[in-house]
């Protein structure tokens, strides 16, 4: 496929992607609260990386949100996982 | 064109499901071990879990036209009791001479505990011990690179030929290290998490289609049991041509499976 061809299938899809980005961080401005969650910081992270111009976005943004720590943890307490490293990891 | 889901949870899952994919094209799945959704309170919650998929749901697939073959193992979610987990793993050879049971999974770590570590390296053992085929679960999210170093780095403790061992729910993070490494990948279509069909057909394009296949991993998540058609649609609007999708979503299974000696679609 050219880029008009990719751009042509996909861009709709991803501007309405955008779109709920942006309205997902308005909504949670609107909460008007001093901290803000770990996870909303990580994808504020992610979304500096969409600036980038190089090829590899989308591994370098899993990197972002991944524990780059090696070794086990003592005891797994809990089942879950939250999408991004959560600050006491 | 006729495809295979070589990972789904049917126990989880209607009967109308199997209607659809059938109409869809899907003529053999393999369903791995998982967990419920909750603990089970017993080994012998487990030993009832294996005849379900050992017994009951192939008659289930059966009716309309799917071949249906499984996985045993305990799953890393309930690997954090060490003993309790003991008393699973005792109940899994017998269940390995079931015709429909292909090998040990999908076994891995879930949030990286040592327990969890412990519990992976045992099944391992059993696995190589008995010459089974191996399903691996990768973590889910943040602990998915880590977990696949782990469980990666702890395949290479044993004498398992990497060729017999898939490394299931890669993403563009993890999927480079596991084809280097000369195991097989698996990559799973969610709508929220783990790959989309058109992030899938992205890495398709950029890793080729050797030891590498696709699947729902549908269960009680959010899922979609037609997500590997859908995939095959996406990979079709691309222009890619049908011996690469037959390649990605019937061959490619075919291949690995039948190193059990026991998958079968006639």
């Amino acid at each position: 496929m050219n880029q008009k061809e990719i751009v042509d299938q996909y861009f709709l899809e991803h501007r309405a992607k955008v779109l709920d980005i942006a309205a997902f961080l308005d909504r949670v401005d609107r909460c008007n609260e001093e901290e803000t969650d770990f996870r909303v910081k990580a994808l504020q992270r992610c979304i500096e990386e969409l600036q980038t111009s190089s090829e590899g976005r989308a591994e370098r943004i899993l990197l972002l949100l991944s524990d780059q720590t090696i070794e086990p943890i003592e005891s797994a307490g809990t089942k879950g996982a939250s999408g991004a490293v959560p600050p006491t990891s | 064109m006729a495809y295979i889901d070589p990972h789904i949870h049917m126990v989880s899952r209607t009967t109308d499901d199997y209607q659809r994919m059938a109409q869809a094209g899907c003529v053999a799945i393999t369903e791995p071990a998982f967990w419920a959704g909750y603990d089970r309170s017993s080994p012998q919650g487990f030993f009832d879990y294996f005849r379900q998929l050992t017994d009951t749901e192939p008659k289930r697939a059966a009716q309309y036209g799917i071949h249906h073959h499984c996985w045993i193992c305990i799953n890393p979610k309930e690997a954090e009791d060490i003993g309790f987990a003991r008393e699973v793993i005792s109940l899994i050879p017998d269940f390995l001479e079931c015709d429909n049971v292909l090998g040990i999974g999908e076994i891995g770590l879930n949030k990286n505990s040592k327990n969890e570590l412990i519990i992976l390296e045992e099944q391992l053992a059993l696995a190589e011990k008995l010459n089974q085929l191996v399903l691996v679960h990768t973590p889910h999210l943040e602990d998915k690179l880590k977990g696949t170093q782990l469980i990666m780095d702890a395949i290479e403790n044993t004498n398992l030929q990497h060729d017999r061992v898939l490394i299931d729910h890669v993403e563009e993070h993890t999927i480079g290290d596991v084809l280097d490494r000369g195991f097989w990948a698996g990559m799973t279509l969610y709508p929220d998490t783990k790959c989309t069909p058109q992030r899938a057909a992205d890495i398709i394009e950029m890793h080729g289609t050797e030891r590498l296949w696709i699947n729902s991993a549908g269960d009680w998540g959010p899922s979609d049991p037609l997500a590997v058609p859908k995939c095959r649609v996406e990979l079709a609007s691309r222009g890619h041509s049908p011996t690469l999708i037959d390649t990605i979503s019937f061959r490619n299974p075919q291949a690995f499976l039948s190193q059990s000696g026991k998958f079968s679609i006639e």
